[in-house]
């Protein structure tokens, strides 16, 4: 990063603008991206056309759209939450020390990603049903029952948005350039210090994107939440959930509540663009 | 106490065994010379106390800083060993008075008074109006000043720079050097300097290591690596000759004599010479060589495939030729000769 660097970037730019691309991209280039882009836009488009604009608010005030929104908010803020402690940890794991079965492992936690949501729910449920493997004993002890229930939901958000916080943190470390921390040893910062002032800062920019994207995910949680929590008015129904309901009965609710998610992910993904697709 | 470094450092790793003594004096710079992979970036790691030794010692002035046999090991952060590293490794997300405040704040200093002794410190090296760059704003030779203010603010027993140099230009170099000049020589603790570098070994250290293949080659003064160099990777790089003088324009005045150099300069520079580059007649050299001087051969050492003939007044130089050019010239300590030496072989430095 000294002067030579700054040298080779100018003479990329210099260059850059020398072979700039043509001002219009060939037609087998730019039909096949037409139509691609058009099926991002459509349905997007679509579901504008048809919102209800003028009955927006009264639609949103109802009870069932107010408490589906009140419980993906707590759950998916919840549930990036608990990512966040959880996730952080497992990939440093992951990252820092080797141990027999490390691969293994990685698999294990990145699962969730390629696993149906419906899968993955009903395997939460033989594991953490009133009669599974641990659910059983949990509610021997302590009465704590979490399918159909809102820690259910939670609990279902967590097991299906955790692998973006891990894999995200995970490189982040990987990438990190370990004399930073030997650096700041050498200057006499125990273990917690290099942590708080020198790891983490660093890493920083990767945490808040893995934030976003869990919480984004677990926002967009279905399958597993269905699965494993129900779909109860005001304890498990989720935006995604009451949307899917209210298809069947009142297409303008559920315009109005898809109008919602679309609005918050884009705000989502623009603000997160400077941090993940910029930098990581 | 302050009795210096005293260590033996024996180390394995995949293939390559590093075993060598290293003993510095207290307020002395060594500095630890030798090709890639000779072992000089391990040495410094143990040191540091970044990886464990496998045998030998480490004491630094009363202190048992690592030793296998007893199963001591002291970590880096107990060590107070200020370390400048290679390229500064400055940490990014912090300004030049927090990264120099840094190693202060790790050891309970409030604050304010860190960063009061920070903006001391970054004064110390020139570098008091860029307190709040962060490091990406700062060029090499500031990042590395940065540095050594970070590694000196912490007032370690021993400071290890860990090649200094490598990342910067020619002009910034000089700088840095006339600044790591001045505080080497006030402090007072043991000093080691790793380089590839021999102009800078010189002119920084009291004495010279030349680490080859994980074992000291060489050890001396910088005169007697550079005169009687004891490997072919000592005399390539240890064997230059250094001249000191002034500059004015293309011509370089050292003492009473005259150098003609390639590029104009102005005040005290350092030339370098390679020894291969000066050429041994018996008489006046004519054509297009403008530097040459008669001399006396003071003295001559054959290694395996040269020969290297050490010559007197009125510039004192080593010169490299090949055994048959010795026997073909018939050339003897006290043999009257004149040297050549083309304008565009010497490499003039800013002193």
């Amino acid at each position: 990063m000294t002067e030579d660097h700054q040298d080779s970037i100018g003479t990329s730019r210099r260059s850059g603008s020398r072979f700039r691309p043509a001002r219009r991209p060939p037609a087998f280039i730019a039909v096949p991206a037409a139509i691609g882009l058009a099926l991002f836009a459509l349905p997007v488009l679509g579901l504008l056309g048809r919102a209800p604009w003028s009955r927006l608010a009264t639609l949103l005030g109802s009870d069932m759209a107010l408490e589906a929104l009140r419980l993906s908010a707590i759950s998916s803020v919840s549930a990036a939450i608990i990512s966040l402690f959880l996730g952080v940890p497992v990939a440093w794991i992951l990252c820092r020390y080797e141990f027999p079965g490390r691969s293994l492992v990685r698999g294990l936690v990145l699962l969730p990603m390629v696993l149906p949501p419906v899968v993955g729910g009903a395997a939460l449920l033989f594991a953490l049903g009133r009669r599974g493997l641990v659910g059983s004993p949990l509610y021997e002890a302590t009465g704590i029952v979490l399918p159909f229930s809102t820690g259910g939901v939670i609990l279902a958000g967590v097991f299906v948005a955790m692998p973006l916080m891990v894999l995200t943190v995970e490189g982040a470390l990987r990438g990190l350039d370990h004399r930073f921390e030997r650096a700041a040893e050498t200057l006499g910062a125990g273990r917690w210090t290099v942590l708080r002032r020198v790891t983490i800062p660093m890493i920083a920019p990767s945490v808040v994107a893995g934030i976003a994207l869990t919480w984004a995910r677990a926002l967009g949680e279905f399958g597993a939440t269905l699965t494993f929590a129900g779909n109860l008015q005001g304890r498990t129904q989720t935006l995604p959930l009451a949307v899917f309901v209210a298809l069947e009965s009142d297409r303008d609710t559920a315009l109005a509540l898809s109008l919602v998610m679309v609005v918050v992910s884009l705000a989502v993904i623009v603000a997160l663009r400077d941090h993940w697709w910029r930098n990581g | 106490m302050r009795t210096g470094l005293d260590s033996r450092l024996t180390m394995e790793r995949s293939g390559f065994h590093l075993d060598m003594a290293l003993g510095i004096d207290p307020g002395q710079t060594v500095a630890l010379l030798g090709p890639n992979g000779a072992g000089k970036t391990t040495a410094v790691g143990a040191l540091a106390g970044l990886v464990p030794l496998d045998r030998g010692y480490i004491r630094l002035d009363d202190r048992v800083l690592d030793d296998p046999a007893t199963g001591t090991l002291v970590g880096p952060a107990e060590r107070r060993i200020g370390v400048m590293f290679q390229d500064g490794v400055l940490f990014p997300h912090l300004s030049a008075l927090e990264n120099v405040a840094f190693g202060l704040r790790s050891r309970g200093v409030p604050r304010r008074e860190a960063r009061r002794r920070a903006a001391g410190w970054l004064e110390a090296v020139g570098l008091d109006q860029l307190s709040d760059h962060r490091p990406g704003r700062l060029s090499g030779g500031q990042r590395q000043r940065v540095a050594l203010a970070r590694a000196l603010i912490t007032e370690p027993s021993m400071l290890l720079l860990d090649e200094p140099f490598s990342a910067l230009d020619v002009s910034s170099r000089a700088g840095l050097r006339r600044l790591l000049q001045d505080h080497l020589a006030g402090f007072p603790g043991p000093s080691l300097l790793i380089t590839h570098d021999p102009t800078e070994a010189f002119l920084l250290a009291d004495r010279l290591i030349v680490l080859e293949n994980g074992s000291v080659a060489q050890e001396g003064s910088a005169d007697q690596v550079r005169l009687r160099p004891a490997s072919p990777y000592a005399a390539d790089l240890a064997g230059v000759n250094l001249v000191v003088g002034t500059a004015s324009g293309r011509v370089l005045t050292v003492g009473k004599h005259r150098l003609l150099v390639p590029e104009a300069a102005s005040g005290q520079v350092i030339a370098t010479i390679h020894p291969r580059a000066i050429s041994i007649h018996l008489e006046r050299p004519g054509g297009s060589p403008r530097n040459s001087w008669p001399t006396r051969i003071e003295r001559i050492d054959h290694h395996a495939d040269r020969v290297r003939v050490q010559t007197g007044h009125p510039l004192p130089v080593t010169a490299e030729i090949t055994p048959d050019a010795q026997t073909g010239l018939n050339l003897a300590p006290g043999s009257e000769v004149w040297l050549s030496v083309k304008a565009t072989e010497i490499q003039v430095n800013a002193g």
